[in-house]
Formats: C-alpha cells, structure tokens, sequence
C-alpha cells in the first residue's frame, strides 16, 4: 500500500494536470486565467446550441451526448482508443523500417538521379527561359499538375464558401441567428492607434514584397504561391487593422469573382493553348526572351500572376468568410 | 495525329472551364452549362472510345512541348474511352434525375456552387481515367476528394456535416496513403510518368533489390485507394454519406467516385506495378479476402438496416466488395469480370437512389419500410425503376447484375485456389441480396390499407426520363454484354 498524501493539492501530477487542462498557465507568471462564465439560455442541451433540429439525432446518440453512457460503451471506447494507438505505432513503424531500405539520400547513384533531372538542370534555361528551375518545371514542363493545383485552391474556396457563406436574402430565424452570430464587427477593437501605426508602415512593404515575389518567380525563389500568399496576409492584417469599413471599399464578393475567375480562365485558356499547339507538334509561337529580364521565359510570367491573384484573393476571402460568412 | 485524338485532354479542359464559369454564373446558368459540359465530354468520350476501337491501339498524348520522361502525359485506349463514356452518361442521368431534389435541398444562392462541384468532379474522373502521371492522378484525386466533401455537406442539414466530416477523415487518410506509396516509387525509380516508372520497375524487380520499398509500396497504394473506394472494413463512412446527401450526390458518390478510385488501382497495378509482380505479392489474396467479407457483411448490415437509403447504401459496401474480389482473383478474366462490375454497379446503384428518390416523393419524404409501402402504385415509372435495378442488383437474367456475375463464376473457375470461396461467397451474397431487395420490391407492390394522407405529386418529367434511360442502359449492358466484355478484354490488353 502506498502512503496516502495529505498534500494533494500541491503536488507535481496535480499542477501538471491542471496546466495540461488549461486551468493554470505558470508561464504567465502564475496568474490563473478564469474561465469565463457561461451565457445563461445556451447552458441547455447540446442540441440547442448547435441550431441543429432535435430530429437529426437518434436516441442513442442524444443520451451519448447527455453523458448517460453505459458500460459497454465506455469499455468499448476504451478498446478502441488502445487499438487505434496500436494501429497507428504499427505503422508508424512499418514506414520507418522500409525507409531504412531506401536509397541514402544524397547519394550520386540514387535512381531520381536520372535523364529526367539532369535535363531539368541542363536545358532547363533554353527551353523555358527561367532561371529559377523549379518554376520552370512547375510551370513548363509539368504545368498541367499545377493547373490542377490552383483547381484544388479554387474548389476549396468553394467549399470553404459553401459551408460558411450565409444568404442574406434569406429570411428565416435559423439564417438570422447565424448572421448575427458570425458577423462579429460589433466586438473588435475599433480604430487601435498602435496597430493602425504600424499597419500603415508594413502593409505596403508586404503588398510590395508579395509583388516583388510574384514578378520576379523565374528569376529567383518564388512564384505566384509563395508571393500570393505574402499579399493575402498583407491584406488581412490591413483589415484587422482598419475594418471592413475600408476594406470594403476596394474589395468586395464581385471584385473577389471578377478576379477568379478572369486569372483562372487566363491561366486555362493560355496552358490549353500551349497544350494544344504541343501535341500537335506546333511551334506555340511565344517569345522567350532573353534569360534573366524580367520579361522572360514566355508564359511563366503571366501564369505566376495569375496564380498569385487567385492565391492572394482565396486567402483573403478564407479569412472574412471566418470572420462574418461573407466577403 | 487526327483531330480526335485531342478529345481526351478537350474533355477535361472543358470540365474545368465550365467549373471557373459557373462561379460567376446564376443556378439556373450554372445548370446549364453544367449539363452542357457533361453531354459534351460524354460524346466526346464515344468518340474517342469509336476511334481507338477503329485503331486497334491506344496512344499518348502530350501535355505541353516536352515528351514522356518529362513534361506531362494523357493516355487513352479502349477501356479508357469506354470507362468515360458510360461514367458520363450515369452522371448525365444522375445529375437530371435528382435536378428537382437539387433545388429543394440546396440553398438558393449556393445552386451554382453544386454545380461548380460537379463540374469539377467531371473533370477530376476524366483526369483519373486518362491520367498516364502518377502525380497527376495524385492531384486529381484531391479534387475528387474535395468535391465529393462538397457535394454531401451543400445540404446544409444535421447529420450531413457529420457525414462529410466523416467522408473528409477517411478520405484524407486513404489519399494520404496513397501519397505515401508515390513518394516511395518515386524514391525507388526515380519516375513519375507510368511508363518509365514501369520500365524501371521492370528492372528492379529483375535485380531483386528495393524488395521490402516494393511491397510496401504496394500495399500503401492499395489500401489507401481500398479505403477511398470503400472496401469492406474501411466502409464505416458509406452508409452515411450516401444516406443523407442529395440522390444526385449520392448516385455520383456511389456510382462514379468510388469507381474512379478502382480504375485508378487497376491502371496503376497494369501500367506501373506490372501484373506478375502484383500477383506474385499476396496483396491479391488480401483485397480477395476483404472482398469477400464485404459482399457478406454488406448485405448483412443491409438487411438489418431499417431506412432504406442506408439499406442501398450497405449493398454498395457488397458490390464494391464483388469489384475487389474479382480484382484479387488474380486472372484476367476475373479482372475483366470487376471491370464489367463496375459498370453495372454504377448504372444500378444511380438508378437505385435516383428511383428511391421518386418513391420518397410520393411517400411524403419517409424512408421507412412502412411508409414507402404501395409508392410503385403511386409512382409507377420509379417503381418500375427500383424493380428493375433491384432484380439487376440480384442478378436476374437479361440484366446486367446476372452478365457481372455469370463472368465472376466463370472466372472463378479458372482459378483452382480460390473457386470454391469465390462461389460460395456468390451464392451466399446473392440470397442475401435477395432478402433485402426483394423485400423492399414486395413492400412497394403491397397496397396500402389506410388511405394516403399527402396529395400524391407527380414526378418531374425529368426524373422520369432519367429513370427510363437508365433501365435502358441496364438493359444494354445485360444484352449486349458481348462487345463490351470484349472490348474491356482489349482495353486491358492495351494496357500492359
């Protein structure tokens, strides 16, 4: 039998648990972070607070919810949380042990070391015109991939939009009570003269910095991702620091579409284009340029722009579809 | 090179464009250009299908200025010309039968973003069908997977998050699997184009070394495109979300999207992994086993099952357990007979919800035993509908279930090891298919004793429409078995 202690409450376990819990933070020096209390009216059940109708639910899960669980069911939970750490260590170690089996890497005679690299490195520079290889072969030689790339972003702006966008024409109780939850103007900071400060310094820096990346993708590291994604969040922090008030005013739903949609189709009708003229074995009749200008290497240029315009803007619209299910 | 060869990568192009498009457009548009762009594709897709059958071979074509070990590729043959061509007629079907559900259930303002999913599923079925790049497929099946999300939560009622959250974790995970593998082969062979990497598989396998990467490769691959198609232990998010999503959701979920992910297998075991190697691995006897439990414990979960669009969701758990058991049979005939399978369970199972779907119209929108009992009187063209995929499901003469499963016996006959439990599983499946379609089938031919008490609406015309063609389609395949079964012989001969 082990002694019982008469401290519990200053023990290691206990304080580790709490910090594990989120009770006490002893980084912050020790201050205990109240938990805030709970608006009276949504303490009812669970159903209520998700707006989800009582019918969805089966009786079987209304009672899981209410805690009532049996059992068989916590024995049941207990078995499959145990069986699923097993499962996931299994493979975890079946991955690590065929790495061990894998060519070293770095290692000259490594079969990625083959004619497909060693033309990217060697003709890479003549045949697309871009300094940077990777652009190059992401845009050139394997450009249909990235089309399907920025068609991934597209649709996830669309599902993102699907799941969080709410009609404001529509005028029943459920949609009011979800707008008036989501828009949450009413509690953020208003007009803070620090942020609004040093926004005013960064955020053309950044813009610019994003412009520069895109501009300069065949050049040096970077494109149209990396610079896009610059831009987004250079935008985002304007917003946060001046309200969609300003923001409003030069970037609204129509201004995010007419964007979109003109960049992507560019960016279609310009690879099916060079698709096209390139199965067919015909010369596709654009420039070069001479290597190292910043008008170069064809089509690389216009398509990182457009990559960059839809990336900037699907960041940007991801973040006001959080904040108030609209853009 | 003829004009047509271009259809294959024209197809996707126009897929994807009418997605962009439909952004900017209203639901009605949308719709429009929607349908537009699968009719297209459709023809498009027989007329490839007409000319690799004139030729005899099928090609490549370039994606770009640059050949095979290094710019993107498209292939397409016979098998993969036929795999479009009846892929866009279900979902030309599917997306015309559900059209009335598909304004009710989705909100006004996002009727353009469903069609914006479907468009872009279109287009990421096509790639997977005509993709000759492994990466290439990979990209694709992450729009498939992102869209298929869409598709099942745009209905915006309860238990559908929870069923697209479900879709979305085992999804990712099988599409993370599947990475996994690529990343692997490509380590190995230093390829990401089929052909090469298969060439350079060749001579691995000759050699002896990378034994261990290789049978992990395999097995990754499989099981994460297993888990994505749904086969039977990994099958818990199947009744969900094709229970609770839109019919036309569902009937492209069930018919094409887990589909898509088993031609993807099968192209990539023929065009990259090499036949022999794949079968000399056990990883055959694997999917043939899982198969086979699957055809029984579907059906079983069906017959428990009291809502019925559940009960038609379990029974895909069933078929698609039929697909891998041919598949893991290990012949080319048992392959030919999963590829047919394939096809029928695609335009069974759209014809099955699109159907049930006319019947819960005119049960007041219940999907119980009790309440659907008599809709065949009141809804005649969809009971008529649900009977014929029904009795296809079970394997009735003429149909094409019987054609699927007459092909899967005969295989199994060639095949010592596993004949009597390929033909004991049949059998078993095919009384248990039996209990819980026809059950459903009498419930619908039962007339009701108290009298209705919703005004029975009629049908649209276009569901109607919809359900014939796919009863005709069925018919098709069960009568006319005999090119089609050849030509997928031929297609997979192209393929090696």
């Amino acid at each position: 039998m082990s002694r019982r202690k008469d401290n519990y409450e200053n023990s290691r376990w206990l304080k580790f648990k709490r910090w594990v819990d989120g009770e006490v933070d002893f980084l912050a020096d020790g201050m205990e972070t109240v938990k805030l209390p709970e608006p009276e009216g949504t303490a009812g059940t669970p159903e209520k607070m998700d707006g989800i109708p009582e019918s969805g639910f089966d009786g079987e899960e209304k009672k899981i919810l209410a805690g009532e669980e049996t059992k068989g069911l916590l024995l049941y939970r207990k078995f499959y949380q145990v069986m699923s750490v097993l499962l996931c260590c299994s493979i975890i170690f079946v991955l690590l042990w065929t790495v061990a089996y894998l060519p070293e890497f770095g290692n000259a005679g490594n079969p990625d070391n083959n004619e497909v690299s060693a033309r990217y490195i060697e003709q890479g520079l003549k045949e697309t015109g871009a300094v940077n290889m990777v652009t190059g072969m992401i845009l050139d030689y394997r450009a249909f991939d990235t089309f399907g790339e920025s068609c991934v972003l597209f649709i996830a702006s669309c599902c993102v939009m699907v799941l969080l966008k709410i009609d404001r024409n529509c005028q029943d109780d459920r949609t009011r009570k979800r707008l008036a939850e989501a828009n949450d103007r009413l509690f953020e900071p208003k007009n803070d003269i620090i942020l609004q400060k040093c926004a005013c310094v960064l955020v053309p820096l950044i813009l610019l910095f994003g412009v520069y990346i895109v501009l300069n993708g065949h050049l040096s590291p970077g494109g149209g991702f990396s610079g896009g994604a610059v831009i987004g969040s250079g935008m985002i922090l304007y917003l946060n620091a001046f309200g969609f008030q300003k923001t409003e005013r030069f970037f609204t739903e129509k201004t995010y579409r007419r964007i979109t949609v003109s960049a992507l189709t560019f960016y279609c009708l310009a690879k099916s284009y060079s698709f096209f003229t390139g199965a067919n074995h015909l010369e596709s009749g654009i420039p070069l340029g001479t290597p190292g200008a910043i008008l170069s290497s064809g089509l690389i240029l216009p398509l990182n722009i457009c990559v960059g315009m839809v990336v900037a803007c699907t960041m940007y619209a991801f973040y006001t579809l959080f904040r108030k299910g609209d853009l | 090179m003829s004009f047509v060869q271009n259809f294959p990568f024209f197809s996707i192009i126009i897929a994807m464009f009418s997605g962009i498009l439909s952004s900017v457009l209203n639901g009605k548009q949308a719709r429009n250009v929607s349908l537009g762009a699968i009719a297209v594709t459709t023809v498009m897709s027989g007329a490839v299908l007409w000319f690799c059958l004139g030729t005899g071979e099928s090609y490549t074509y370039m994606m770009g200025h640059f050949p095979a070990p290094w710019g993107n590729e498209i292939r397409a043959g016979v098998l993969e010309g036929l795999t479009a061509l009846i892929f866009g007629v279900v979902m030309l079907l599917s997306v015309i039968g559900g059209m009335r559900r598909i304004f009710l259930d989705v909100e006004n303002g996002k009727i353009n973003q469903f069609f914006i999913l479907v468009d872009l599923m279109l287009s990421s079925l096509l790639a997977l069908i005509y993709t000759n790049d492994l990466f290439t497929a990979y990209v694709f099946v992450e729009i498939n997977t992102i869209a298929g999300c869409g598709l099942i939560m745009i209905r915006q009622k309860g238990h559908s998050f929870t069923a697209a959250i479900r879709y979305m974790i085992m999804s990712q995970l099988g599409s993370g699997l599947f990475l996994i593998g690529l990343s692997l082969l490509y380590d190995v062979t230093g390829h990401l184009l089929m052909s090469p990497a298969k060439e350079t598989v060749a001579v691995i396998e000759a050699s002896g070394s990378y034994e261990i990467p290789m049978l992990v490769i395999l097995a990754v691959i499989s099981v994460g495109l297993a888990i994505k198609s749904g086969l039977y232990p990994f099958h818990a998010w199947i009744p969900d979300t094709y229970g609770y999503a839109t019919p036309a959701a569902s009937a492209m979920l069930s018919g094409l999207v887990s589909k898509g992910y088993i031609f993807l297998l099968i192209k990539i075991f023929y065009r990259v992994l090499g036949r022999e190697t794949v079968i000399a691995s056990r990883i055959v006897n694997v999917l043939f086993l899982f198969g086979l439990a699957g055809m029984i414990m579907g059906s079983v979960h069906a017959i428990l099952e009291k809502d019925t669009r559940r009960m038609i969701a379990y029974s895909s758990v069933a078929q698609i357990g039929y697909i891998y058991m041919g598949i893991g049979l290990g012949t080319q005939a048992g392959m030919v007979a999963a590829v047919f399978h394939m096809f029928t369970h695609s335009a069974t199972k759209a014809l099955l919800f699109i159907s049930a779907a006319g019947l819960y119209e005119v049960s007041g929108g219940k999907k119980d035993y009790k309440s659907l009992r008599g809709a065949g009187y009141r809804n005649p063209l969809a009971g008529i509908g649900f009977a014929v995929g029904a009795l296809s499901m079970v394997g009735f003469p003429m149909l094409s279930g019987f054609i699927s499963k007459l092909l899967f016996a005969t295989s199994a006959l060639q095949s010592p090891h596993k004949m009597m439990l390929t033909l004991i599983g049949l059998a078993v499946s095919t009384v248990l298919n039996a209990v819980y379609f026809l059950r459903l089938v009498i419930t619908l031919y039962t007339k009701r004793t108290e009298p209705a008490e919703t005004e029975v609406s009629r049908s649209p015309w276009m569901l109607r429409g919809a359900v014939a063609c796919f009863i005709l389609l069925n018919l098709i395949l069960g009568l006319g078995s005999q090119p089609i079964v050849k030509a997928i012989a031929d297609g997979l001969a192209m393929f090696d």
